[in-house]
């Protein structure tokens, strides 16, 4: 498994230089936007990824709760923690999109609300795991991850309603995609979640040693009393 | 042995206590009551607004005002039961963790209930407030945007009590997931106030909150008590 790592490393590097190249080089320039439009291969593969991680968070939530196995919440911090990266990659790449194209930085459009919801929900998750400390932590983590996810329809819906009551000066995609547009943003969400998921597991390792580390210590503490030393 | 614990004594033996311990002290009350005050005051220094305009932000004034005043009471819910080990008791009694829940929750929905029928008058004298909707309506937006609050706030008080810092942890946790019930309440009122545009979708948007995170903590809540 270790060894594997590097090779895989090397192997998502070529892939991401691929990505780049075709999605910078290859890919037709945008009848309406120019070339201006190609930051698309950046933003949608990275929402698409964080969704991804995202789910990952939430499966594993649940399982923690249903098993209490420590990998699983493991695979939940990393997966949040990786989730939340890919979505302010997001969160900046939309209104550096948006100037040039909308005239505006931000809208409260219904897309752009709620992922800077999600981005709010799953920030106050990581908080909740960096101030709760000890053995209860993962369990209220998860806890919270389950109200996360439950919360993100009604987010949705409320504002997608509360927006579409007040017309936008957003037109959204629409009409077809050329197909080899849609070939170079495939790879890049390829070579994205071949990143993301390189990062995962790393974070993931690292989760996992830092709880042996962790067991070790209480281990030791019980064998040896700090009062007998 | 007898089993008293049957839920229904629990909660009613539960409910009566707090209110009896809040009837004494009125320290939830007290403060949030001052601190709701605070924030009318300050708002409308802030904006001084015109009649048409208030009608037009009156109703997010408002629910900013009882949600930042709710979680002074939120935070006290599980606190106070520290002292003593109180909590520690509860958790090694047979006691049906979610009948505790739900005397927690109604005890904070009657406080603030409390605060929102005191303060309601000072906001349309200060405001100059009438309502050019159906002003009957603003009851049951009340009360469901009340239980979406207290609902997931007794919740989230009890996980904020496991942290460090547990008093500024509570808003950081509750307010984003209070998002889409803060759109519901602000945006009712907004409607009946106005006139302009039926309320109906916001009602039943609060509705579904509350239903949804209801059933979540009845679900969750002894998981969390239980957390070792």
């Amino acid at each position: 498994m270790k060894r594997a790592f590097p090779i895989l490393a090397v192997l998502t590097a070529a892939l991401l230089s691929y990505a780049l190249y075709e999605a910078l080089v290859v890919a037709p320039t945008d009848a309406m936007q120019g070339d201006v439009y190609r930051i698309i291969y950046y933003h949608v593969p990275s929402a698409w990824t964080m969704f991804v991680f995202f789910i990952v968070n939430f499966v594993a939530s649940v399982v923690y709760l249903v098993r209490r196995s420590a990998k699983a919440d493991a695979v939940a911090v990393a997966a949040a923690e990786v989730g939340v990266v890919f979505c302010s990659v997001v969160l900046v790449t939309g209104p550096l999109w948006a100037r040039p194209v909308w005239g505006i930085w931000w809208t409260w459009d219904v897309r752009l609300t709620s992922t800077l919801v999600l981005w709010l929900i799953y920030v106050s998750y990581l908080m909740l795991r960096r101030f709760a400390g000890g053995g209860q932590m993962p369990v209220l983590a998860a806890a919270l991850a389950v109200f996360g996810a439950l919360d993100m329809p009604l987010v949705y819906f409320s504002i997608w309603f509360f927006r579409t009551q007040h017309p936008q000066p957003v037109v959204g995609g629409g009409g077809s995609i050329d197909p080899r547009m849609l070939h170079v943003w495939l790879l890049n969400w390829l070579a994205f979640l071949c990143f993301g998921g390189l990062v995962f597991w790393s974070r993931y390792r690292l989760e996992v040693l830092q709880q042996e580390v962790d067991e070790a210590e209480a281990l030791q503490s019980l064998l040896e009393p700090r009062g007998a030393r | 042995m007898s089993r008293p614990s049957i839920p229904g004594a629990t909660l009613v033996a539960t409910l009566i206590k707090d209110l009896r311990l809040e009837w004494r002290s009125k320290d939830a009350i007290n403060s949030m009551l001052f601190f709701a005050l605070l924030v009318v005051v300050v708002f409308s220094f802030s904006f001084d607004p015109e009649a048409e305009q208030s009608r037009q932000i009156a109703g997010g004034l408002v629910w900013v005002a009882f949600l930042f005043a709710a979680v002074v009471a939120l935070n006290q819910t599980w606190a106070r039961e520290l002292r003593n080990q109180v909590l520690d008791a509860y958790r090694v009694s047979p006691a049906p963790p979610n009948a505790l829940f739900l005397a927690k929750a109604l005890g904070n929905f009657i406080f603030v209930s409390v605060l929102e029928l005191l303060m309601t008058p000072l906001f349309i004298i200060f405001y100059r407030l009438r309502a050019l909707g159906p002003a009957w309506l603003l009851v049951p937006v009340a009360l469901l945007g009340t239980w979406a609050l207290v609902v997931n706030g007794t919740f989230f008080a009890a996980i904020s009590l496991r942290t460090r810092s547990r008093e500024i942890m509570l808003p950081l946790l509750l307010f984003p997931i209070s998002i889409p019930a803060l759109l519901g309440m602000v945006n009712a009122t907004t409607a009946i106030l106005t006139g302009e545009e039926p309320a109906r979708f916001w009602i039943v948007l609060l509705a579904t909150y509350d239903v949804v995170f209801t059933i979540a903590s009845l679900v969750l809540f002894e998981t969390v008590l239980q957390a070792e």
